[in-house]
């Protein structure tokens, strides 16, 4: 925690991509001249009404913006403490947040006449995402999905494919998310004439974990809105599960300068942090150097990547955000860790009172939500955004739990 | 003069050799490339995400992981050459992440007293250079820049700011080990950079027959080839250096018989 406050949480990066110590352009000589040109361009982008004026369009009309917010009365009495609302993000079209980000990302690709759009996947979600936003605006489109992931998640390669992307399985490394973003970068830098990178979360160099934010954080703008127009008050607590971040900073920024509200973040636990496998970059890493940012990574002592684990794929990238870096660090954002098997018991435990089937990312924010509730007052609100619908899920969840179908 | 500046002070242009540490047996792949004639020896330091690498690299960074290689072997096979060695250059080529993990400091205390010439770090681009450059300088270890095709001329005196050693161009827009750009290309491209700096440009990236070595050693400082000698310590491993040393010195056959590169 620092000494003294900063007079505003809302200004980061500075002019150089910098969160604080975090961030910046780690990048190979090839890609530099891009990052300049794609900051210019998203710079004049932000500028432009236009651009705006289209973004909003079809947030509203294709997406389904805005996206309600939702007292969870029953999950509220069950719990026995604080009020629990939902950000429903899990209603978006292609169900999850991730759509939000592609969104901006395709319409600056054309912007700036890009004709090929390039793109990594973990659990399939940024995939399904991105290939969504190709299919709608015509754009050929190539994800790379660690091999490993290919295998374990075969509804979403199907929908990629259905929407007419190429789906390359990416054998080098561990065969998973670093790895197909490792080899998103390598297409990158041959083919940096015509190529669009949408990076899925708010990572990578600059100025995407600002620009992964900024297009996030129509999330946090709507809901601030509706609580005060429902509860005529600003929420207590905020909540959402974090694996590269981007729900979370979507959520969290446009509140980071109300004072009175505080931030959780929700890393994965996996079989716990006492252990090699879990995914929490922020409470197991250390900061280093990957993907074109300085932030906290799971790491050994000589500086190599360790894989990370999670009951959610979309969860068990080795790095954060670089933004969550600097928001530790300053104190501003509380995070916290849920083991797979708490996240199971979350996952059931809102299908059970709300009727809703969380992704599995959520539902660690759910665990982590069942715990902070019970210690809070009746007339204290707890905010989580509910990033993403757990269809996809069900048949981890079916294995874990036993169950044949 | 330096060991660096010694290298690039000779009749023919120099020839800079890259492998991977800890991919076999380093120190006798070492010799073998300075047997074969190497003026400049690159050592790869291995990395979990070699994220600017092409198949070959990638894999000989497995291999040395696997092997259970460590940030400290890498220094001592390092110290090991320079005692073998007192006059050949030694430069470490890899990732930020390797490099700083321990601090900036520590790192270029441990090259330096390793008798590290000069350090290349892939993924710290002028714009960072805080992260590892000052360290580096005032240990008195080169600062080795990268300039690509996509490095325009208004970028180009930010990449040679601070840069030491020698200026690396990367011929392709691309990772390691993939296809060459033609030669004429290469020759405009040397030639705007000779125009902005005093540093000696090797060419590297898609070099892999002594023939196109010599065709970019009529334009180039310096002719850098990676992906073809760590094939061959993929492919051949315990047998390696023979392979090692007969490649080395057909490239710097080759490299002699190609007229010098002038205004160095």
């Amino acid at each position: 925690m620092s000494d003294t406050a900063p007079n505003s949480f809302k200004n980061q990066p500075d002019e150089r991509g910098h969160f604080g110590d975090f961030g910046g352009r780690y990048v190979a000589e090839t890609l530099m001249p891009l990052i300049l040109d794609l900051e210019r361009e998203y710079r004049a982008a932000q500028a432009d009404p236009a651009f705006a004026a289209q973004f909003d369009d079809l947030l509203e009309h294709y997406v389904g913006r805005p996206s309600p917010l939702y007292f969870a009365e029953r999950l509220t009495e069950a719990l026995g403490g604080a009020q629990v609302w939902f950000k429903r993000d899990e209603l978006n079209h292609t169900g999850a947040h991730k759509i939000n980000n592609c969104i901006g990302q395709i319409l600056l690709a054309m912007r700036m006449g890009k004709t090929r759009i390039i793109a990594e996947t973990g659990a399939g979600q940024h995939g399904v995402a991105t290939a969504t936003v190709c299919a709608r605006f015509g754009l050929p489109c190539v994800i790379y999905m660690g091999a490993e992931d290919v295998k374990r998640q075969s509804p979403n390669v199907f929908r990629m494919k259905l929407l007419g992307a190429e789906v390359v399985p990416v054998t080098s490394g561990g065969a998973t998310l670093k790895d197909a973003m490792n080899e998103g970068l390598r297409d990158w830098v041959a083919n940096v004439h015509d190529t669009f990178y949408i990076i899925g979360t708010a990572a990578g160099p600059h100025p995407y974990p600002e620009m992964v934010r900024n297009f996030q954080s129509v999330i946090g703008t709507e809901a601030r809105a509706q609580m005060l127009k429902r509860a005529g008050r600003l929420p207590d607590l905020l909540v959402a599960c974090i694996g590269g971040g981007s729900n979370a900073l979507g959520l969290f920024h446009p509140f980071l300068d109300d004072a009175d509200v505080k931030m959780l973040g929700v890393e994965a636990a996996g079989h716990g942090l006492d252990g090699d496998e879990h995914a929490a970059s922020l409470l197991g890493g250390a900061p280093g150097v990957l993907h074109g940012n300085k932030t906290y990574l799971l790491q050994d002592e000589d500086g190599q990547i360790t894989d990370g684990h999670s009951i959610s794929a979309g969860l068990d990238y080795p790095g954060i955000g670089p933004e969550h870096a600097w928001l530790k660090e300053s104190g501003r954002v509380e995070y916290t860790a849920v083991t797979d098997d708490e996240a199971l018991e979350g996952f059931q435990l809102l299908c059970r009172t709300e009727g809703i089937i969380p992704a599995l990312e959520p539902s660690h924010a759910i665990a982590a939500v069942a715990d902070r509730a019970k210690q809070m007052g009746e007339d204290e609100i707890i905010l989580m955004n509910l990033c993403g619908r757990g269809d996809k899920d069900i048949f981890t969840v079916a294995e874990k739990l036993g169950v044949e179908i | 003069m330096t060991r660096l500046s010694n290298a690039f002070s000779k009749p023919h242009a120099a020839f800079v050799a890259f492998i991977t540490a800890g991919d076999g047996d380093t120190a006798a792949n070492l010799d073998a490339l300075v047997a074969g004639g190497a003026d400049v020896i690159e050592l790869g330091m291995p990395f979990t995400d070699p994220m600017a690498d092409g198949p070959a690299i990638q894999a000989a960074n497995l291999r040395s992981l696997g092997a259970g290689t460590t940030t400290a072997d890498v220094m001592q096979i390092a110290a090991d050459f320079r005692a073998r060695h007192p006059d050949v250059p030694l430069i470490l080529m890899g990732y930020a992440n390797p490099m700083i993990r321990r601090g900036p400091e520590w790192f270029a205390d441990a090259a330096s007293k390793a008798g590290v010439d000069g350090v290349i770090c892939v993924d710290i681009p002028p714009e960072e250079d805080q992260a590892l450059g000052p360290a580096l300088r005032a240990k008195g270890i080169a600062p080795i820049r990268l300039a690509t095709p996509t490095t325009d001329a208004a970028r180009l005196p930010q990449v040679l700011e601070g840069s030491g050693g020698f200026l690396y161009y990367v011929s392709v827009a691309g990772i390691t080990g993939k296809q060459q750009a033609a030669t004429a290309a290469i020759e405009e491209a040397v030639g705007k950079l000779k125009a902005a700096t005093d540093l000696p440009v090797a060419v590297g990236f898609g070099v892999r027959t002594p023939e196109q070595a010599a065709a970019i050693a009529a334009h180039a400082d310096g002719v850098v080839v990676g992906s073809a000698l760590v094939d061959l310590c993929g492919e051949f491993g315990k047998d390696a250096p023979a392979k090692l040393q007969e490649l080395t010195t057909a490239m710097v056959s080759a490299i002699k018989q190609a007229p010098k590169a002038s205004g160095t």
